[in-house]
């Protein structure tokens, strides 16, 4: 969009933002201001996907020969584990709430800042603290037991630094309960004037959708962690057989937090693409209701498909039946989500900005990882592939193609929002591209990798698998490019970006309502809502909100 | 935040429950010297579970708090159910299978 092209030479940044309001570490780490917070936020959890992506450029390396020739395998297993723990635990499942959703959710309703600003900052400090214990982990040796961390592997045959891994993830799973709890209790409770729930932006929606899941299911994965740490420590008889216990108790625990993990990591994507696609298509976004609706379903169905992970693990065969029929119901509300966004572009004033291009390659690769869940909830299907390169092609359409697509969306869009100023569209555009295009051709191939058998987690091959092996490890330098070249225009737009205004796409919400950036307490007075969320075919040429 | 926590709870009711908490206490370990076949575990956690419930009515002043708190524990203990129910559901269908 050239709105903020044209006129950005009679901008000027505002004298009263919540970056300038106090200078000094000490007004950052002690701050109480959830923009602030979600900026320390957006630093850490990118050192946490730089590092989760050096172990993924050393996993990739490796598996450019058949031959295991690059590392031990001990190493690799290493390194595979070390970047599925930094990469979950480190930044997808933080990574949208605690960055962007602590920036605007706020704001979003028109509120001073969350409901409680001390929790939030110790949800900082507590996820500090966790990445302090996964990256001693690291230092001292690293963990070798997957991301899944199975019994008795973990509990009796390894000894590498399980305890202290898992005590990280124990930790930041605090963090996470305290920022659903935080968001939970700011929507029920802080809400404007006429904020009516259904006048929520469909973000707010999302992320509330995806608290309920932090908070009720991130306990039983710290009594998981827990029990596996008595068993290890104390031999205390829970997983191991050879103690009494059950290997197949620590799957049911495990994926009961760790499936609905996976909506906690995808629904806030979810929210961002619901609030790009309609200000870039111009319209009303089509099933508000729905699309609201479908994200508290996916919270609450996601809780009851946990066992589709466990297909081979020995489970009863009719319990296998149920969790595969829910399987496939909670792709329903996940295809009314694309089904609305889709019918929102039909017939819309298309603008392909940064940020919609992030959001229709969402669209696309989410779909391609939606359906391919299916094959794998297929318990026939299921049986052929699991443990191969399609769950891993699988998790990643999902997780890189959705969520971090959508992390970069929402990146893009909010960033004028949140620093005053514009990201460089030429490279950013070149970026969504080179994102997408290093993207399918990193994992496209390992679809039929799996398919044809290739078993994840082994750091050899035979030969005849290498053609794709070599086609997703160039893959993965062209999407490295594509990733680390945000990194940098977005830095140097911190000092050169055009001066943004405070509506640089003319979008509806209440955050483009006030400064760019926001003042420290987001309003200058309290806003009263009258309108809808999404009315943008209403909105005239001149609309320019001023906060 | 003010409903649940404007009401004074007197010093006689939290002593009591400890009291019953302590009780509870020494009938559990006295029924760790008993066999009660099947029921060991039953009454084990029967009491546990009755503990649990005072400790969050009295203690953690759900008693005396909006019906919303009631509503937002009533969750977590369904969320929990689900867990134990569909994992006890494939522990006692896996025989069943010929």
């Amino acid at each position: 969009m050239s709105t903020a092209t044209q006129t950005s030479l009679a901008l000027e940044m505002p004298s009263d933002t919540y970056l300038n309001s106090s200078y000094g570490v000490k007004s950052w780490f002690l701050t109480g201001d959830h923009k602030r917070i979600a900026v320390m936020y957006i630093v850490s959890i990118s050192l946490m996907f730089l590092l989760g992506g050096v172990f993924a450029t050393l996993v990739r390396l490796e598996l450019l020969t058949p031959a295991g020739d690059l590392f031990q395998s001990d190493t690799y297993n290493k390194l595979f584990t070390m970047h599925g723990v930094v990469m979950i635990f480190g930044f997808l499942v933080p990574s949208i709430p605690v960055t962007i959703g602590n920036f605007l959710i706020p704001i979003m309703v028109g509120a001073r800042d969350l409901a409680f600003p001390k929790i939030n900052l110790a949800s900082w400090y507590i996820y500090i603290i966790g990445m302090i214990f996964m990256l001693a982990a690291i230092i001292s040796g690293g963990v070798d037991t997957g991301w899944t961390f199975y019994t008795p592997l973990s509990t009796q045959y390894l000894t590498t630094h399980v305890m202290f891994t898992a005590i990280g993830i124990l930790i930041a799973g605090f963090s996470s309960i305290f920022t659903g709890l935080n968001f939970i209790v700011t929507v029920h409770r802080m809400r404007a004037p006429g904020m009516t729930w259904f006048r929520l932006p469909l973000f707010v929606w999302s992320n509330y959708a995806a608290s309920i899941i932090m908070v009720l299911g991130t306990p039983v994965l710290a009594i998981t962690l827990i029990l596996v740490a008595l068993e290890r420590g104390l031999h205390i008889g829970i997983f191991n057989p050879a103690l009494g216990g059950d290997p197949v108790l620590f799957q049911h625990m495990f994926w009961f937090y760790s499936h609905p993990a996976v909506y906690i990591m995808i629904l806030p994507g979810f929210g961002v693409i619901s609030e790009i696609i309609p200000c870039f298509a111009r319209k009303r976004i089509f099933g508000y209701s729905a699309i609201a609706f479908s994200s508290i379903a996916i919270a609450v169905f996601g809780f009851l498909v946990w066992a589709h992970h466990m297909f081979i693990a020995g489970i009863s065969t009719y319990s296998a039946l149920i969790f595969s029929f829910v399987t496939f119901l909670v792709a329903i509300p996940s295809a009314i989500k694309v089904f609305n966004w889709t019918a929102t572009l039909y017939k819309g004033s298309i603008h392909f900005d940064t940020p919609m291009l992030y959001a229709l390659a969402f669209i696309g690769l989410f779909t391609i990882g939606g359906l391919t869940g299916l094959f794998l909830g297929a318990i026939g299907v299921d049986m052929h592939v699991t443990a191969t390169y399609f769950v891993v092609a699988h998790f990643h359409y999902v997780m890189v193609g959705g969520m971090l697509v959508a992390y970069l969306a929402g990146m893009h869009f909010w960033w004028p929002k949140m620093t005053g100023r514009m990201y460089p569209e030429a490279p950013a555009k070149l970026s969504a591209l080179i994102v997408f295009i290093g993207f399918n051709l990193t994992f496209f191939p390992q679809f039929i990798l799996g398919y044809m058998g290739m078993p994840r987690r082994y750091h050899s091959y035979p030969p005849e698998f290498q053609v794709l092996n070599v086609l997703s490890t160039a893959g993965a330098s062209v999407l490295a490019v594509g990733l680390l070249m945000p990194m940098f225009y977005m830095l140097w737009s911190l000092k050169y970006g055009e001066i943004a205004g405070n509506n640089p796409y003319r979008a509806t919400g209440l955050e483009w309502q006030t400064t760019s950036p926001p003042p420290t307490h987001n309003f200058h007075e309290t806003p009263i809502v009258t309108q809808e969320a999404y009315d943008y075919e209403s909105q005239t040429e001149e609309v320019e909100v001023v906060g | 935040m003010s409903a649940g926590g404007d009401h004074i709870v007197s010093p006689k009711i939290y002593v009591t429950i400890w009291l019953i908490l302590l009780a509870f206490t020494g009938i559990t370990v006295a029924a760790a010297y008993q066999n009660f076949g099947i029921f060991n575990p039953i009454i084990a956690l029967t009491i546990a579970c009755t503990k649990a419930t005072l400790v969050i009515l009295f203690f953690m002043h759900v008693k005396y708090s909006p019906k919303m708190i009631a509503l937002v524990i009533g969750c977590g203990l369904f969320f929990l159910s689900i867990l134990m129910v569909l994992t006890c559901a494939d522990y006692l269908s896996r025989a069943w299978i010929m």
